[in-house]
């Protein structure tokens, strides 16, 4: 598309160099207009995909603003089915809201978000999400997204129509005007797209329902397109720890990022800029950094060229520098993690581990576990991993997320799985793997598997293995019991036997019998004890919620 | 246990027994003689394996429990016989059982194992408690009358063992009603069943003036308790020829000298403590040039284990320098190897020569 409107008019006969005719047709592309052509890049690489991406990129959105905003959220998320493979997406919450003149950038330029500058747990992280979906809804149905907002119950609610103007990436505002919204703050998005709606695995509906587990504090009204309401209500009323936004770590910068905040630092020195910018760089270090890297402390950061750049990113390597405070992150918690899977597993056994705060390239992250085992799960086959990043949940390209590799890399034959070399164990099991971190490092933009930092599968390990002692126990209990039970049942099975042999040869009555048959079960039961009843009663069990997005397995997709 | 009561007042008391305890809610059990080299002992003395007192028990555990049912099952198939004055042959007993369900034998060994056990808590004979052998007694020939009786009259029946012609005679399952009228100078008893006919064939016996047995591998009880009668009755010297090698000395020989750990509970019938060893020993293989074959690793551990365990071997230093120098030299040889110097070398050279050389001989 680019090339046809470039190639045209450029004449035969006169000699132009090549480089000439080939700078005609040079020029910068816009992001919106690279999404076009690289919309697999942002998850959207097929219908079925679009539909997922566009939900969860609204619903993310919205759990983050509400947990800033310190509101319960309340979203309902409605999938219309407008036949032909279009779909009416809405997705309203209860959140903040948004101001009205940012309505348009948020939601019709790309990249435009607040999460990206700040090192913060949150869903959302470049802010391109939303945008590269209205994006995708305006190139399969030329329909505009359609945005209510309301920021104060005393205001007016501001409705707008928008499009992105994919050449210069910016909104281009169809319809603007000011409605009445019966909701006291909140914020609601419509758009069409062509897609595809299925259940399963990777659908809509196993999204929601994950996304309920690992947020009991947020209840989701869920519409799914054949008009079928289910309601996911709070678990809790306690809203999850507010998130600190952090500065970020020197041991996370990279050359580029460095020379790109020396440039834009209001800092008078270099010193200051290095004390002020990044955490846990007390004067002292920011002193000690200079010095190796053999650049005056009170230089001012504009004098700074490239070379001194990289000097200095050298020095902070070679610089002892405190961990990244760790407080700023909030793990789910291994209680809430083991109710939630209680909720959708009927098992017989669940625990859970919450690691540590550890730290990857200067950013803190915690890693937790849970593993639900036996009951209803079947146990021929591998296990199921479910994975989540900051409380989303990760659906698509298992085989290429760390989480996939970690519990490859755990040896589960310990732990009461069977499992061949480095392989997903087979079991009846379910492993839960979650990662919260003020930046997850993901494969890519589509969001879809974590990279594998070292550091990163290390804690994911020992979390497993943590849950996995944990198993052990339980399994290898199991085993006892069932050992127990066999020996009984061996030892019940010649009781008749020994009573009649005895009433041959001693002539006995029936009722002698009787009485020798139930004699010896009482001290059966007496000289090896009364069995414990192994199953657990899993009260939290629902079994409409764990049926969601369960009909018509499909296969798991290839993923190029 | 009293001594006096009868076998089926015996089992009556045992089960009894294990009947109150059941009423009490007692835990149920039944002890029996263990059965094995672990459980003898020996000294010159007795001159057999004498029984020691370990017991196994058998009651409400997993790995006990189907044999206590099946020895309270057997015994009361025990009663049954001996009161209907009817016996039963220890493979029909373990047809018997397949009408017991999940307590029936798999195999004969497991029915004759409990059938063991109850013969050594009653602490009499199989014959005693209504069960007989399938297996042959041994073959006899030469200088000897057995005084039977007939089964019909129990009129005495006289048989003449110098006229088997080229057969024998049969030892039977029950030899205590046997008597004996002989002049032979001495027993031979022989291993197998090859020797002994060449020894009948070429009349050996008339030479010689002696009876021949022929065992035919370990001597069954019949046998031995035939050898035993009979050597104590006549007073008559046993002499045992068997193959060079650890079989012939560790389980033949010695089971027919002192009985085995098996039947702990019974050796002190059926043994013959005066028997005499001049079957091939591994001298004989060095001074007869005799030709012979390699051992196995199984034949070397056999060894090693009757120099370690058993107590009949570890009593006589004689015993334990022959299995030595077998041990080291690794070879055995059989009674046949003879043969290689002429067929009837044996007759007239080697028996007479060892029966005549108490040197050559072992305890």
């Amino acid at each position: 598309m680019v090339q046809k409107t470039l190639a045209e008019g450029n004449s035969k006969g006169k000699k132009t160099s090549k480089a000439h005719e080939m700078a005609k047709k040079q020029r910068s592309i816009s992001v919106a207009e690279f999404f076009e052509k690289n919309r697999h890049l942002l998850g959207f690489d097929n219908k079925r995909k679009a539909l997922l991406t566009t939900i969860k990129e609204a619903v993310d959105n919205s759990l983050d603003a509400c947990e800033e905003a310190r509101i319960l959220p309340e979203i309902s998320v409605e999938i219309i089915d407008m036949n032909n493979e279009r779909f009416r997406i809405i997705v309203e919450d209860n959140g903040p809201g948004i101001v009205k003149k940012q309505i348009p950038m948020i939601f019709a330029k790309l990249l435009y978000g607040s999460k990206f500058h700040s090192l913060k747990q949150s869903r959302g992280q470049q802010g391109i999400g939303i945008s590269a979906a209205a994006l995708y809804g305006q190139l399969t149905t030329g329909k505009p997204i359609r945005i209510t907002s309301k920021i104060h119950k005393d205001e007016p609610a501001h409705y707008y129509e928008l499009f992105i103007d994919t050449k210069t990436n910016t909104p281009k505002i169809i319809k603007e005007e000011v409605v009445h919204w019966s909701a006291e703050t909140g914020t609601r998005i419509e758009l069409d797209m062509d897609a595809i709606y299925q259940k399963g695995q990777q659908s809509v509906d196993t999204y929601i329902k994950q996304t309920a587990i690992v947020n009991p504090h947020c209840t989701i009204i869920y519409t799914d397109p054949k008009a079928n309401q289910i309601i996911f209500p709070r678990a809790t009323d306690v809203l999850p720890k507010e998130a600190k936004s952090i500065k970020p770590h020197p041991h996370g910068v990279e050359l580029g990022m460095l020379i790109k905040m020396i440039e834009s630092t209001d800092s008078r020195s270099i010193q200051s800029f290095l004390h002020g910018e990044f955490s846990r760089v007390s004067s002292a270090v920011a002193k000690e950094v200079c010095e190796k890297a053999k650049i005056l402390p009170n230089t001012k950061p504009s004098e700074i060229n490239r070379d001194m750049s990289e000097r200095i990113l050298k020095a902070i390597q070679n610089t002892k520098i405190m961990a990244p405070p760790t407080d700023c992150i909030t793990p789910i918690g291994s209680n809430d993690l083991e109710r939630g899977l209680k909720k959708e597993i009927k098992a017989e056994f669940y625990c859970a581990t919450t690691r540590p705060p550890s730290v990857y390239r200067g950013n803190p992250f915690v890693i937790e576990c849970a593993i639900a085992y036996g009951g209803d799960i079947e146990g021929d086959k591998q296990v199921k991993i479910m994975r989540f990043a900051n409380r989303v949940p990760l659906q698509l390209q298992q085989g290429a997320c760390a989480c996939t590799d970690s519990v490859m890399g755990t040896a589960w034959k310990n732990y009461g799985l069977q499992q061949s070399r480095r392989s997903i164990p087979v079991g009846p099991a379910i492993i839960l793997v979650h990662m919260s971190s003020v930046w997850v490092p993901f494969t890519s933009e589509a969001k879809e598997a974590l990279a594998h930092y070292p550091e990163i599968i290390k804690e994911m390990k020992l979390a497993l293995q943590e849950c996995g002692r944990k198993l052990a126990k339980y399994t290898s209990k199991k085993r006892r019991m069932k050992d127990e039970m066999k020996k009984r049942g061996y030892i019940e099975k010649y009781i008749p036997h020994v009573a009649d042999a005895l009433k041959k040869i001693l002539s006995l009555k029936e009722t002698d019998e009787k009485m020798i048959e139930e004699n010896l079960k009482d001290l059966l039961e007496q000289s090896r004890g009364k069995l414990k009843d192994i199953k657990a009663d899993n009260q939290e069990y629902d079994e409409d919620f764990a049926k969601i997005g369960e009909e018509e397995p499909q296969e798991e997709e290839k993923d190029e | 246990m009293s001594k006096k009561l009868s076998v089926p007042e015996k089992i009556r008391s045992l089960a009894k027994e294990v009947f109150d305890s059941i009423g009490k809610k007692d835990t149920p059990r039944l002890e029996t003689p263990i059965r094995s080299l672990s459980n003898v002992e020996y000294n010159d003395k007795e001159g057999y394996f004498k029984i020691l007192g370990k017991m196994k028990e058998r009651t409400m555990t997993a790995s006990t429990i189907k044999s206590f049912a099946q020895s309270l099952l057997m015994m009361n198939e025990s009663k049954t016989l001996i009161e209907a004055d009817d016996i039963a042959t220890k493979r029909e007993m373990y047809y018997i059982s397949k009408n017991w369900g999940d307590a029936k034998f798999k195999e004969q060994p497991e029915s004759d194992s409990i059938m063991d056990d109850i013969e050594a808590m009653m602490g009499v004979n199989r014959e005693q408690i209504g069960f007989i052998p399938e297996e042959k007694g041994g073959d006899i020939a030469g200088e000897l009358v057995v005084v039977d009786k007939d089964p019909d009259t129990g009129k005495p029946l006289k048989i003449d063992c110098t006229k088997m012609g080229t057969g024998a005679y049969s030892i039977p399952i029950s030899v205590e009603h046997l008597q004996f009228e002989t002049k032979a100078k001495f027993i031979l008893a022989i291993e197998t069943a090859g020797m002994f006919q060449r020894l009948v064939k070429h009349k050996y016996w008339k030479n010689a003036n002696c009876i021949l047995v022929s065992m035919g591998g370990v001597p069954t009880r019949a046998c031995r308790r035939f050898i035993r009668r009979l050597s104590d009755d006549k007073k008559l010297p046993v002499y045992v020829f068997t193959d060079g090698d650890p079989y012939g000395y560790g389980s033949i020989y010695r089971t027919l000298k002192v009985g085995s750990g098996n039947s702990a509970h019974i050796n002190e019938y059926f043994c013959v403590p005066q028997a005499q060893f001049i079957g091939i020993t591994p001298q004989d293989v060095v001074d007869y040039k005799l030709p012979s074959h390699p051992l196995k690793d199984v034949d070397l551990k056999k060894i090693k284990d009757l120099i370690k365990n058993d107590p009949f071997i570890k009593h006589h230093k004689e015993w334990q320098k022959a299995l030595q120098q077998m041990h080291k030299m690794k070879v055995r040889a059989e009674q046949q190897a003879l043969a290689k110097w002429g067929l009837n070398y044996v007759i007239e050279k080697y028996l007479p020569d060892k029966i005549g050389n108490k040197k050559t001989w072992l305890p």
